[in-house]
């Protein structure tokens, strides 16, 4: 690894606050650094500059701020072009991005870009001090089990780190750090790919990734009115509803409900899953729920492997059942 | 239109956990035996769009390119079965254990000798390593624009229009063309090869490709070139110990799992 030990964090916000993601990233690199004796920068974009603050509470030494009017979310040509400049100039030798729109997209092409080792999901990054080299460990084939990497040479490593992997440090508003405004804009004519149209998906009331319970249906729900069932059990419950993957591409269910690799990672304290299978793409997203309840029809269903309490059951007849005794109590 | 979709061979994703396994020593995953590749699910999809990109234009070249061994003809012959019009297999033993950036460096070799290129078209991440890297990274390589995780795609004067695939909904861009363009699970279903399909698959010449044809530099790819190396490689199944809830009949036991659920809600 090279002597300079700098890390780059790139930040996201959501209403002016550094999300759940980007505060992790930042208590991952307060550590690593600390261990390898480097600094935290921490690259905040377009809207995003509001977080300075927040950001050195939360572990940065350095926060970079680029109020450049095209660094919005949806353009990853212009975010790409301009943390390619910054990684160009501070020279880092770790850069950490969040598993998100963002990182899923610029982290490849920035990758490409500077000549990086690149993993992407990762759960875990750690500093091997014997070997002088970082480690990520990333879960692959669906899940189903686990790789380490190490990277070759002397080159920058950048990965993406998935939600809820690695825990952000007690911010400390006492903190000190210093805020670097980056005056280069973005050349306007690299950005090739135009954003015409979002449909954006306002959750109402608590998020899935924040919920403490979450009432999750699978394929064998059969249908949307499966899950207008298990939505009267959730509101019951005070939880949230989740999907898998099946519901979601069936059309029964908006994506923004699916958890699983390639949708919400989650942790809840309960975790009730009706007609879930429990495939290994599914389950990645919820290992780290306190509680799981199943209810599957199938006695051999996977999912009755990862869970604590399970039913063999018809939900159809079971969901009922469960509604009832919620509005009774006891 | 020329249209170059890539598709990998991959161990089916939906096999049971229980017959993933892997050899701890050279830390490769063991093919359980008797279980044929499979193209990966996503790749299927990106075939797929090709095939209505083709017929939206009534008309179009679809050529399915695959890096990989024995395996692959299956799989191009999948893509072929489908609709898929040429098919090309790249092989080399230089090729083997080549990274996201190696194969992306080899397949970008590819378009340049295919020659004609207006899209190029592949799965979100290939459902073995689960990267989603390769898309992105050929895109750069050429000097093309790219969208990745689409919905829906379709071509309208000369521009094409990529519904994208969001954490909390959609997106559509507009990208000129040529472009790459990854192909994510919402977009629906891949179609069943038709009998006919199947036929003209099993008939169809496969071009073969080494590194020589491609005039890539076997120094540059494969394990050597690798930017991280695999340290260890480690099945993951997490278990916990069930507690199944009976009763007389599934609603005694059911009645039973509403008491355990109120003593375990928080």
């Amino acid at each position: 690894m090279a002597d300079n030990r700098h890390i780059l964090v790139i930040g996201e916000v959501e209403k002016e606050k550094l999300t759940s993601t980007s505060r992790e990233l930042l208590g991952g690199a307060h550590r690593l650094a600390a261990q390898m004796g480097g600094t935290v920068n921490l690259l905040l974009m377009g809207p995003a500059v509001a977080a300075a603050e927040e950001g050195i509470h939360y572990g940065a030494d350095k926060v970079y701020t680029s109020k450049d009017a095209m660094l919005s979310e949806s353009n990853s040509d212009a975010c790409t072009i301009m943390i390619d400049a910054l990684c160009r100039k501070i020279q880092p030798v770790l850069c950490l991005f969040g598993q998100s729109d963002l990182g899923r997209d610029a982290a490849p092409r920035l990758a490409a870009k500077l000549n990086a080792g690149l993993c992407m999901d990762c759960v875990e990054v750690t500093f091997d001090a014997g070997n002088n080299r970082i480690l990520q460990t990333r879960p692959v084939f669906g899940g189903k089990a686990m790789a380490v990497m190490a990277t070759t040479g002397d080159r920058l490593q950048i990965n993406t780190v998935r939600a809820k992997a690695i825990a952000p440090e007690e911010p400390k508003a006492d903190r000190k750090g210093e805020v670097i405004p980056v005056t280069d804009a973005v050349d306007a004519s690299l950005v090739k790919v135009k954003l015409v149209e979002a449909k954006k998906i306002e959750t109402e009331g608590v998020k899935l990734e924040d919920a403490k319970i979450i009432v999750a249906g699978g394929g064998g729900l059969g249908g949307p009115e499966g899950f207008e069932m298990i939505a009267q059990l959730a509101k019951l419950m005070g939880g949230v509803v989740g999907a898998t993957r099946v519901p979601v591409d069936e059309n029964w269910v908006p994506l923004s409900m699916e958890i699983g690799q390639t949708g919400k990672i989650v942790s809840p304290d309960l975790y009730i899953a009706i007609g879930i299978s429990g495939a290994a793409q599914h389950v990645t997203g919820i290992v780290n729920s306190k509680k799981i309840v199943a209810i599957n029809r199938d006695p051999d269903a996977n999912i009755f492997r990862m869970a604590d309490v399970g039913l063999v059951a018809d939900y159809k007849v079971a969901v009922p059942i469960l509604i009832e005794k919620m509005k009774a109590g006891r | 239109m020329d249209i170059i979709v890539f598709v990998k061979p991959v161990l089916d994703p939906d096999m049971p956990p229980a017959k993933f396994s892997v050899d701890g020593k050279t830390n490769r995953v063991i093919p359980p035996e008797g279980m044929p590749l499979v193209i990966s699910p996503y790749d299927a999809l990106a075939v797929e769009a090709a095939l209505k990109i083709k017929e939206a234009a009534k008309g179009a070249k679809i050529t399915a390119v695959t890096m990989a061994g024995p395996f692959a003809v299956e799989v191009l012959r999948k893509a072929v079965a489908m609709g898929a019009d040429e098919a090309v297999q790249i092989n080399d033993p230089a090729f083997e254990d080549s990274d996201a950036f190696s194969t992306a460096l080899i397949l970008a070799a590819a378009v340049k000798k295919i020659g004609k290129c207006d899209i190029i078209l592949c799965g979100r991440q290939a459902a073995d390593w689960d990267n989603g890297v390769v898309g992105s990274v050929i895109a750069e390589y050429l000097g093309f624009p790219s969208v990745i995780r689409a919905k829906g795609i379709s071509v309208a004067d000369g521009k094409l229009k990529v519904e994208r695939v969001i954490t909390n909904g959609f997106e559509i861009f507009e990208v000129g063309l040529p472009a790459v363009v990854t192909l994510s699970s919402e977009m629906g279903q891949a179609r069943i090869p038709t009998g006919w399909g199947i036929i003209n698959a099993a008939k169809k010449q496969i071009q073969k490709w080494s590194a020589a044809d491609l005039g890539v530099d076997a120094a540059g790819v494969g394990k050597a070139a690798a930017r991280n190396q695999l340290v260890k490689l480690y099945t993951f199944s997490p278990s916990r110990t069930c507690e199944m809830v009976t009763g007389k009949d599934e609603k005694e036991a059911a009645e039973k799992l509403a008491e355990k659920i109120m003593d375990i809600k928080p």
